[in-house]
Order: C-alpha cells, then structure tokens, then sequence
C-alpha cells in the first residue's frame, strides 16, 4: 500500500516533513500513485471495527484450514470413555455424546461452512450479475419481464421453498454426486438460486445511470459493440455495491446452511457443519451446553465479522455513503 | 382509498399465480412419484395402478395437471395427509392461529425495539446512545435465531429455570392464569423473532431518519416555532417511514423462515414446525399446501404494507 501512504499523511499536519521540499514531493506521489483500490483501502481502514474483523476472520479461515494439520484426531474417533467431556487439554472443545471431539469437528464444520457460503455467493453474485446487466442494457420488454421475476421471487417464501426443494431433489442428487458432494452442490444451488435478486437489481440500477454517462457515450462513439460497453466500460465500474452485496451474501448464505443443518435436513450427520453439531447437541443443552456454545460461537462470530467487512467495504467501495 | 387497495389485490393475484406456478414446477421437475406408496407395495397390480394413474390424471400434459391442481388448491381440496390421515385444510388450520399470534406478537416487539431507538440514534447521530445501539443492532441481526433460542433456553430454562422451553398447546387452565401460562411460554419465541427483526430494523429507521432529517422543510417547520417533539413526530418520522414501509415489507418472507426455526426449537405447534414434520416424514401434500399457505401470508403481509404505504403517503393512493 506504498501509495496510499502519502495520501493519510497529507490528510494529517504536513509537520513531519519538516522542510519545504515534502510537500511537493507528497503531492506529486498523490496525482501518480493513487489507484481506486489503494484509495478503497485508504477508506476502508478508517473503519476500525472492519479492519478487526478481516484479522479476526482471516485468523479464524487460518485455523480451519491449518488447524488440521496440527490437531489430528479424526473427527469420527468414538470413544465412550470420554462421553460429553467438559473441555479440557485433551479436548479443548470437549466431547459430545460418543465421545468425539468437538474442537476436530469444529474445524471440519467451518472448512465446510465457509466453502459454502463462497461457494453460494459467487452462485448469487453470476447469476444476479447476469439477470441485473440483461435488463439494464436492453430496458424494454426484457426489463420488465426479468424484474418481474426478480419481483416474484423476491416475494417466495424461502426457507420453506429451500426445505421444499431439498426435501424433493435429496435423494436423486446423493445418487448422482455421492453424500457429501449431493448435498454440497444441492444447498450451494438453492441458496445461491435464493439470494441473486437484491444483486440484480443493483446492478440494473447501477447500469440505468452508467449507460448514460459521459464516458460510456464516448466509447459508443467510438464504435464499441454492445458487450464491448458492458463488460469493459459498465460493468466494472457497477462492481462496487455487488462487492458489498457479495459480502453479506456469504454471511447469509452460511446462515443458511447452518440453518437447514440445525433443522436437520441439511448435510446428513457424518459430516459434521456447524449447524449440525448444534442441531445434534440441543437435546443435551442441559448437560452439556460447551457443546451448543461452541458452534453456535463460531457461526455468530463468522457471520459477525462478515457483516463488518461489508459495511467497512460499502463505506470503501460504495461512493454515495462516504461522509 | 377502496379503488388503490382494490389495485393493490389485483396486482397481488398475478404473483401468487406465479408462485404457484413456481411451486408445481419444483414439484414436477422432482424425480419420484407421488404415487411410490403405490408403486413399492407389491399388493397393487400394474393394471390397478395403470388405472388410478388414469384417473387421477397423472399422465396428462403438465399445463393440464397444473390448471387442475390450482382448481383444487383454490376449491379447498388440499388432499389428506400421508401419515395422520386427516384433511390437509383442517391440519393446516388447527396450527395457523398458533403462527400468526407468534409473528404478530413478534412484529409488535419489533416495532417496539426499532421505532424509538432508530429515531432516537438518527436525531443524535454519532452520540454514545447511537453508538451503543449501533452496535448491539449489529450483534442482534448477526445472531442466527437458532442460537439465539438456544442461548435463552440456556439461560432462562435451564439456568435459572423461569421459564419453560416446550411450549404447551393444551394448557388446562382458565383466565387469568391461562394467560399468564401462555404468556410465559411465548416470551422466549417472541423475543427470539422480535429482537432479530427490531435489530435490522433499526438500522432502516435510523438511516430512513437520517435521510430525512437535514431537508429544507424540516428547517422551516422548525423554524415555525414548532416543539422539537412535534417537528420529529409530525414531520420527519411519518416521512422517514415511507421507504422503512418496503423495506419491511421484503424483509418478510425471512421473518416466516425465523418463525419456521423458532416454532422448531420450541416446539411451537404451528405451521412451521408441522412443514418440517412433514418432511422428515415424506407427507408430500402437507409439504405443498403449507409452502403455499407461508406464500399466501407473504403476499398478505405484503398488502397489508400496501395499504400502509398509503397511509403513510396519501399521494401513492390516488396515483
């Protein structure tokens, strides 16, 4: 972040330059140096609370993936001995109700978790991009009809529709992918296919203002195809609220497995996500409640966090909120 | 006033017709057999079969199985259920009160929460009291309804043992201790939905208020001589309400997904936790008809923030 250096320190008393010849040199490092992502993460440092959630969410995406490496017992050890183990040493997390260890399916849950909840957004964020560009570059009849479906599924009921959906396609998915992959693609489906149309009707509205501006006129002008204008002229420049959106979207869309998980009808129970291990320790709330404490934790702080870096993003990314 | 809600249901027919529609086509493009209890029971010969498939029309094009299935639905003949062999409409109906007291109740706690600290935190904004409630709304929404049932249960049943976690239908008693029971038992699920909502809420107050507060009008009403309190009230609150109206008003197919939850990990005997029922135990019919039921009462609510909105904004009804 060379660049953006000078900027923060010409936005504080010039003092530390001491004599004439910094401020020139500071200025000249400004008109060259500043590019629009080096300027977004000049704002989105001023964020405090958002810059502690990216080091707290990155050091959490460390652990589940490294922590394997380092903590391996096998998330489906059974040992009766160790039944419903209050934390410990050999058990930071404590035991459930065969004796597994919680911290090594903790670790698995969010590896799952998080791949989902990517896995979903950028299912959301293709197609609201697509179905948003569609009708904001050909309005008419093709506009209308897409936002009116934006409209109706904007109006379904979703997680009885997801259940509906999941309970209908289960089993011929598991054949063809196997368990694990089924469900996986299953879920990433649904709710991406759930959660694209805030998305596309960003994007509509950000192509309504673009296709009118100035430099998209010129590139007109100059003889650009269709395509050419949107994905060289239009669409990066509507990229900023859809990188908000895609944010909270992966927040939402963990939310939403963990969820179905906890309804039961997600992941099956050898494949232990967060919103499983809590659906299958809430009959033990009484006894064992380490065990629900711990997963419900680590979806609250993931999603916590997520939520931060979005609104640290809309005040880097999106122009209109910046005070 | 008639002839714009009169407008509002007729734009409201088209999308349920093509939530229906959507909801046929999940259900036909499913692989199985709503007939597999048939098929896998060696009992039934094939020329049986073949002849109730023929009759219930099972082989026809879809268009006709969807017209025909939308007749039925709008007649009331919702079919029976696989498991409890009890009408479909009668099952529904025994549990929508139960769901509807929960939401509703839900939605006052809500407003309750949202209205005067949005409007108080936009009035003073960046202060210590914005600040605070800025952020617990921020904690509030990021907790998942689930956990959040499990942590009150945790600290209310279980801890303190206050009050019960298994919400009770048939409570054998009379008057005012009749709802004091039922209060009781609905304290938890109420706030559970209640504060979710009221902490996004919130936010769409506070920056509905925000947006409003610094417009020319609201100068001159104040410098009108009006009391602060009026210029709030009068002026910039029933304004600023307008766009929190639509916000609301999409926010509520998530609020029936809450309840879906909530009913579940309270065991609330409403029309969530009868869907979930039904498809941990395969009773397709009861599956269908309360996805749609949950659909209707999407597009009521929704019309119920239609004639709001034009409360709120006369213009909007004589447009």
């Amino acid at each position: 972040m060379a660049g953006s250096t000078p900027v923060s320190v010409s936005a504080e008393p010039p003092s530390p330059l001491g004599g004439p010849g910094g401020v020139p040199a500071a200025r000249g490092a400004r008109i060259t140096g500043t590019s629009p992502w080096a300027e977004a993460w000049r704002r989105f440092r001023r964020h405090k609370m958002a810059v502690l959630s990216l080091v707290l969410l990155l050091l959490m995406v460390a652990l589940v993936f490294l922590g394997p490496l380092v903590w391996r017992v096998p998330i489906n050890d059974i040992d009766f001995t160790a039944r419903l183990a209050t934390p410990s040493w050999k058990h930071p997390m404590g035991t459930d109700d065969l004796g597994q260890d919680i911290f090594a399916r903790m670790l698995y849950g969010g590896r799952i978790s998080i791949a989902v909840g990517l896995a979903a957004m950028t299912m959301a964020i293709f197609v609201g991009v697509l179905i948003g560009a569609i009708a904001g570059i050909s309005r008419g009849w093709i506009d209308t009809a897409l936002m009116w479906l934006t409209d109706l599924f904007l109006s379904l009921p979703q997680l009885p529709l997801l259940l509906l959906v999941i309970y209908l396609f289960r089993d011929s998915l598991k054949a063809a992918f196997g368990v694990e992959m089924g469900v996986f693609i299953l879920i990433v489906l649904v709710i991406g296919g759930f959660r694209w149309m805030p998305v596309a009707r960003l994007v509509r509205a950000q192509f309504f203002s673009l296709r009118e501006k100035e430099f998209v006129e010129a590139a007109r002008a100059l003889g650009a195809s269709v395509p050419r204008q949107v994905l060289r002229h239009i669409l990066p420049n509507s990229l900023g609220p859809v990188i908000v959106a895609g944010t909270i979207d992966v927040a939402a869309a963990i939310i939403a497995e963990s969820t179905l998980s906890f309804l039961g009808l997600g992941f099956p129970p050898d494949i232990p996500t967060w919103g499983r291990i809590l659906f299958d320790s809430k009959d033990y709330l009484d006894i064992a409640p380490h065990w629900a404490l711990f997963p419900g934790l680590a979806i609250f702080l993931t999603v916590l966090t997520i939520n931060f870096i979005g609104d640290g993003l809309r005040d880097a990314l999106d122009p209109r909120k910046v005070m | 006033m008639g002839p714009y809600l009169l407008r509002r249901i007729l734009i409201a027919l088209p999308s349920l017709l093509g939530i229906s529609a959507v909801l046929f086509t999940v259900l036909a493009l499913a692989p199985g057999d709503p007939f597999e209890e048939l098929a896998t029971n060696p009992n039934v010969p094939a020329e049986v079969k073949q002849m109730l498939r023929a009759k219930f029309g099972l082989d026809d094009p879809v268009w006709q199985r969807y017209f025909r299935w939308l007749a039925a639905m709008l007649q009331g003949d919702w079919g029976y259920s696989f498991i409890s062999r009890v009408d479909v409409d009668q099952l529904i109906l025994q549990r929508v009160p139960v769901t509807l007291a929960v939401i509703g109740a839900s939605q006052v706690v809500a407003l309750l929460v949202a209205l005067p600290i949005g409007i108080i935190s936009a009035v003073r904004p960046y202060s210590w009291f914005d600040r605070i409630f800025s952020t617990l709304a921020f904690i509030g929404f990021s907790l998942p309804t689930f956990f959040t049932g499990i942590l009150l249960i945790l600290l209310f049943s279980i801890t303190l043992d206050w009050l019960p976690f298994v919400y009770r239908a048939d409570i054998a008693a009379t008057g005012w201790e009749w709802w004091w029971l039922h209060i009781k038992q609905s304290l938890m699920p109420v706030m559970v939905l209640g504060l979710f909502q009221g902490a996004s809420w919130m936010r769409y107050v506070r920056s509905a208020v925000l947006d409003v507060i610094k417009l020319d009008y609201v100068t001159t009403a104040r410098s009108k001589g009006l009391r602060e309190r009026v210029v709030i009230m009068k002026h910039v609150v029933r304004n600023a309400l307008i766009p929190v109206v639509t916000l609301v008003a999409l926010t509520m197919p998530a609020v029936f997904g809450g309840a879906i939850v909530t009913e579940q990990i309270f065991r609330i005997p409403g029309i969530g936790s009868l869907l979930i029922d039904a498809i941990l135990r395969n009773d397709t019919p009861v599956i269908m008809a309360v996805t749609f039921v949950f659909s209707c009462l999407v597009i009521l609510f929704n019309l119920i923030a239609d004639l709001l909105y034009g409360w709120l904004d006369p213009r909007i009804s004589f447009r």
